[in-house]
């Protein structure tokens, strides 16, 4: 019996469920590996040359090279293992949050500060999120 | 013998740390926060535990998607402090107490929770910032820690209700140790945050301070939220606030409640931190 999932009715959200942890699980190896310094220095070095070290589509090939936060999420990246592509480019956590909702910086914070983004609208795909046309 | 004295539930944002480490604790963003806190590192010290229990996730350090254990424990003398990706926190290792450890696998197992035992392991922020934000910066933890990690990264992450039943587990095996202890435990994660996709940055205030409330007089009513309802109402991250059930189930049935500190926002997340007296 396969598990319901009801979650994907939950608007702008990438549940690392067992889908999407089958496709990912390289691309997130791969992300994990940099937790290593002498793996950080040689992927700065030449980011293609480090990717072919690990079995990626070139479809997650692609969004790591891009930089396509949100396109890493939709291949099967995980978030907690993603983010480490980012901590080697010197990018915060909500730097990176603002980008995959396509905010800019400091409209992003903003937000946050004034208490982030509000449930009102935001928690079924049917009702058009906050800020977007129906 | 040995007893469960108190218990802390407490977000572990890494920009807490961030902020602690780089001396950026006193600066506007941060001030208000380490300053409405202090009573909870008062209360916490007067308590003097001998031990921790600290309910927690890994966050792709210690243990990767190659091995991923619903619940683990780690009974190591001492744990190392994590490599993230830019280098460990300067922060004190993490002292361990083994015999308290393989006692509590001992009769969780046969408790039938079913742990995965760590002898080696890296402890990371998850662990690591909630020692921070009730002890602040010692030159050494002031207690001996048992790490005890759930997998909240892939779906499904155990069940409320099993998490809280787990806390219950603890507790009698705690009680059922020969030692003089005083133990405290920590559920950690939460509160409402989302890291990722198009709706990151979701703070759910009405929920957290529902939940805040439950976890003091009903927390069985909390045991009944399912995880979709977590992830729609409290964001994708708001999920681990199951670990907070598992610490307040090893709280007995009445708990006393110490200190309550809710703030929003520390970097994409509502924090919170809730210091409970077992009774």
């Amino acid at each position: 019996m396969s598990a319901p999932r009801d979650y994907e009715s939950i608007p702008g959200t990438y549940v690392y469920d067992a889908e999407r942890g089958r496709v990912g699980y390289h691309l997130n190896m791969f992300c994990m590996s940099l937790n290593k310094p002498e793996n950080r220095a040689a992927f700065k070095a030449d980011e293609a040359a480090y990717l072919s070290r690990f079995t990626l589509t070139p479809e997650q090939k692609d969004a790591v090279l891009k930089r396509d936060w949100l396109g890493m999420l939709r291949v099967g990246g995980n978030i907690y293992y993603t983010i480490k592509i980012a901590f080697c480019d010197g990018l915060t956590f909500q730097d990176v949050a603002g980008m995959m909702c396509g905010m800019p910086k400091d409209e992003y914070a903003k937000m946050m500060l004034a208490g982030g983004r509000t449930p009102v609208g935001n928690l079924y795909k049917t009702t058009p999120r906050a800020g977007e046309k129906s | 013998m040995a007893r469960i004295v108190g218990g802390i539930a407490c977000s572990h944002v890494p920009a807490i740390g961030v902020a602690v480490d780089k001396g950026n604790d006193g600066n506007p963003y941060w001030k208000p926060y380490f300053e409405r806190i202090q009573p909870a590192r008062e209360w916490l010290a007067k308590l003097k535990p001998d031990v921790a229990i600290l309910i927690y996730n890994d966050h792709a350090n210690a243990l990767s998607l190659e091995l991923i254990p619903t619940f683990l424990l780690g009974t190591a003398a001492e744990f190392p402090i994590a490599d993230e990706g830019f280098g460990p926190r300067p922060v004190p290792k993490v002292i361990g107490h083994p015999r308290l450890a393989w006692h509590l696998v001992e009769n969780l197992i046969l408790d039938e929770f079913d742990m995965t035992i760590a002898n080696a392991m890296p402890v990371d922020h998850g662990l690591t910032v909630p020692l921070t934000v009730t002890c602040g910066q010692p030159a050494a933890w002031p207690f001996e820690v048992i790490p005890l990690c759930v997998n909240v990264i892939q779906y499904p992450p155990p069940t409320g209700v099993r998490c809280f039943k787990l806390g219950q587990a603890i507790r009698r095996a705690v009680e059922d140790f020969p030692e003089d202890l005083r133990v405290v435990v920590y559920g950690t994660g939460g509160m409402s945050h989302q890291l990722q996709g198009e709706r990151a940055g979701f703070v759910n205030q009405a929920f957290d301070q529902s939940f805040l409330d439950g976890m003091v007089d009903d927390p069985v009513r909390l045991t009944q939220i399912s995880h979709t309802q977590y992830m729609r109402e409290s964001g994708s991250e708001g999920i681990e606030m199951v670990m907070w059930l598992a610490m307040r189930g090893a709280l007995g049935e009445h708990v006393r409640e110490a200190f309550r500190y809710y703030h929003v926002p520390t970097s994409n997340t509502a924090a919170g931190l809730l210091c409970l007296d077992s009774e």
